[in-house]
């Protein structure tokens, strides 16, 4: 707890943070700027990773459909980028507007939106529990995938391009070392937006719904409601990394939608250690790293990838983060 | 226990069939305000199917479930757990990772609501934290408060979950085998923790060991095969040749 000296978890957080806040001007210094590309990468899959391990390590909800407010994320940004550059009126919306690249704007509307959609799916969903409830998060992705491949306005398979990045006023996220500064803020705002909410009574809500539902709704919690409202903050989580991601490639595609994408997330989560908030972290930069190396020796990297999963399934429950932080690492 | 007032809770004509089973056969049963009604039976007699259709958590497919003069019949577990119907169950039900006072802040926070808060630090709120205390020191828990529930032994979590019943501040109590698996000791406890609370609440309770039933309870409702078969004091039901028959008889 908190001790005057300082515990193997703050170590490897605080080693984490310095690590995280260096890696752009060494990067620089030793002349691989694609690293920092690469750990922006990171950070977003990081922060979609972290809002699902919301739902999943801390609510127990495992959705496999994820990948579906990532994408409606992207797609606002990239859709409104779009009629920007052709100059061209959103349909169904009023007053003829062309869009926006805006940040600010874009980014809330990407967190509106996600959160719109969640809500939609939540209540859907969240009639059913266990394994139907994987299988119906599955479907609703998978509908939204193939609603996206076939929207031609919008590049069907092959997507939308972006001409730029979003801006800020006074902060150009052109350049990607500024970028990344960003993709970390995002990152780190959001995980102390979660650590107040899983500590809070809602938090504890959501932990015992997860612990033993029958229990809470015996106790007279009305399960349903606190579940949905936990999914729709997951979802508007994701749609936000959705966002950054459309502006890290400069590129949207269905492809964020599809479901093996909500499935590699699930590993970071899973990989990095389920319901602790920073698990998710390790976890995105385990997989995505281990991917880029292993992809560089061969294409079948994931017949590596997929042991090792296994092993860290059976016999490191709690993941990377648990493995190094030790016992204070454990938050359920 | 008021004899001359209305039952919390009225049962009427409750029925249940799970394929050819009948489990509830048309069961009527009174339980009267303060007092301890026990619900007894053979082993597949209908008892927990009985708790659960009263608590919510199964639908009955005719009947009637009346508590405090409402007919809650078509109301989901959570809403008659709002309404004061707090349930234990057969087997042991708490949050095993939580420490015991948390599982019993969950029940307080229940009854306080502000569940949609969403910043404010929950383990350090007095609020939860200081009336879950006063129910594990009233079990006599507070010495357990900061164990991992699901650490507990056996007899503890019977008693941390009858706590987190207790907290919701209910007007009655459905027990389904309070005494399931405990050793005589623990159980002897258990009495005495029980027999007080009807000063505050009626109790419902299913059990097996006969010498609890006729220490607890003010009357008997005697179930076979999903029927009520008879419904009296402890001496009546002792003495009852239907009951003896059906039922004591067996045991001897």
């Amino acid at each position: 707890m908190a001790n005057s000296t300082l515990s193997r978890k703050s170590l490897v957080l605080l080693l984490g943070l310095v690590v995280l806040l260096a890696l752009p001007p060494v990067a620089l210094a030793l002349d691989e700027a694609f690293f920092i590309s690469l750990f922006s990468r990171i950070l977003i899959y990081a922060l979609a990773a972290v809002s699902l391990d919301l739902i999943l390590g801390y609510a127990g909800m495992a959705s496999l459909g994820h990948g579906a407010f990532l994408g409606v994320g992207a797609y606002v940004v990239g859709i409104l980028a779009f009629h920007v550059s052709e100059d061209l009126a959103i349909p169904f919306l009023p007053g003829a507007w062309t869009g926006t690249t805006s940040a600010v704007i874009a980014w809330s509307a990407a967190i509106v939106m996600s959160a719109l959609v969640a809500l939609a799916i939540g209540a859907l969903s969240l009639r059913t529990s266990g394994v139907y409830f994987i299988m119906i998060t599955l479907a609703f992705a998978q509908m939204l995938y193939f609603f996206f491949v076939s929207l031609v306005t919008y590049g069907g398979d092959d997507g939308v391009n972006l001409e730029q990045r979003n801006s800020f006023p006074l902060l150009d996220l052109g350049d990607d070392t500024r970028f990344y500064y960003v993709c970390l803020a995002v990152l780190l705002g959001f995980i102390y937006l979660c650590q107040r909410l899983v500590n809070s009574r809602f938090g504890m809500v959501m932990r015992g719904c997860k612990q033993n539902e029958t229990r809470m709704r015996a106790l007279g919690f009305e399960t349903y409601k606190y579940k949905l409202a936990c999914f729709v903050i997951a979802g508007a989580g994701a749609g936000l990394a959705g966002a950054l991601a459309a502006n890290q490639s400069e590129f949207v595609s269905p492809g964020l939608m599809h479901w093996t994408r909500s499935g590699e997330v699930m590993v970071m989560v899973i990989l990095g250690g389920m319901g602790t908030l920073f698990g998710p972290v390790f976890g995105a930069i385990a997989l995505l790293l281990m991917e880029e190396i292993l992809a560089a020796y061969t294409q079948h990297w994931m017949i590596i990838l997929g042991p090792i999963l296994i092993l860290v399934v059976l016999f490191a429950r709690r993941g990377i983060y648990g493995f190094l932080a030790g016992d204070g690492g454990r938050d359920g | 226990m008021d004899r001359s007032s209305p039952p919390v809770l009225r049962v009427s004509n409750l029925c249940k069939s799970f394929g050819a089973l009948r489990a509830s056969d048309g069961i009527d049963l009174d339980v009267r305000t303060g007092e301890i009604h026990a619900l007894i039976g053979p082993n597949g007699a209908g008892k927990t199917t009985a708790i659960n259709q009263l608590s919510g958590e199964l639908s009955p497919d005719q009947g009637e479930i009346l508590f405090n003069g409402q007919n809650v019949t078509a109301l989901p577990v959570q809403k008659r757990a709002q309404l004061g119907l707090a349930r234990s169950y057969q087997i042991t039900s708490i949050f095993p990772a939580f420490t015991a006072v948390e599982n019993v802040a969950m029940a307080v926070q229940s009854k306080q609501g502000q569940n949609f808060r969403f910043w404010a630090k929950a383990r350090a709120d007095r609020a939860r934290i200081d009336p879950a205390m006063t129910v594990l020191r009233r079990m006599g828990l507070e010495n357990v408060a900061g164990a991992i529930a699901g650490e507990l032994a056996h007899g503890q979590q019977r008693q941390l979950e009858l706590a987190m019943a207790l907290a919701t501040q209910p007007k009655m109590l459905l027990l389904d085998e309070p005494m399931a698996g405990m050793g005589p000791e623990d159980s002897r406890r258990m009495t005495e923790i029980l027999l007080p609370l009807k000063d505050h609440l009626s109790i419902l309770l299913v059990e097996h060991d006969m010498d609890v039933v006729f220490a607890l309870a003010d009357r008997i409702t005697v179930l076979v095969l999903g029927k009520a078969i008879a419904t009296g004091t402890p001496q009546a039901i002792r003495n009852s040749p239907a009951v003896q028959a059906a039922y004591l008889g067996e045991l001897r």
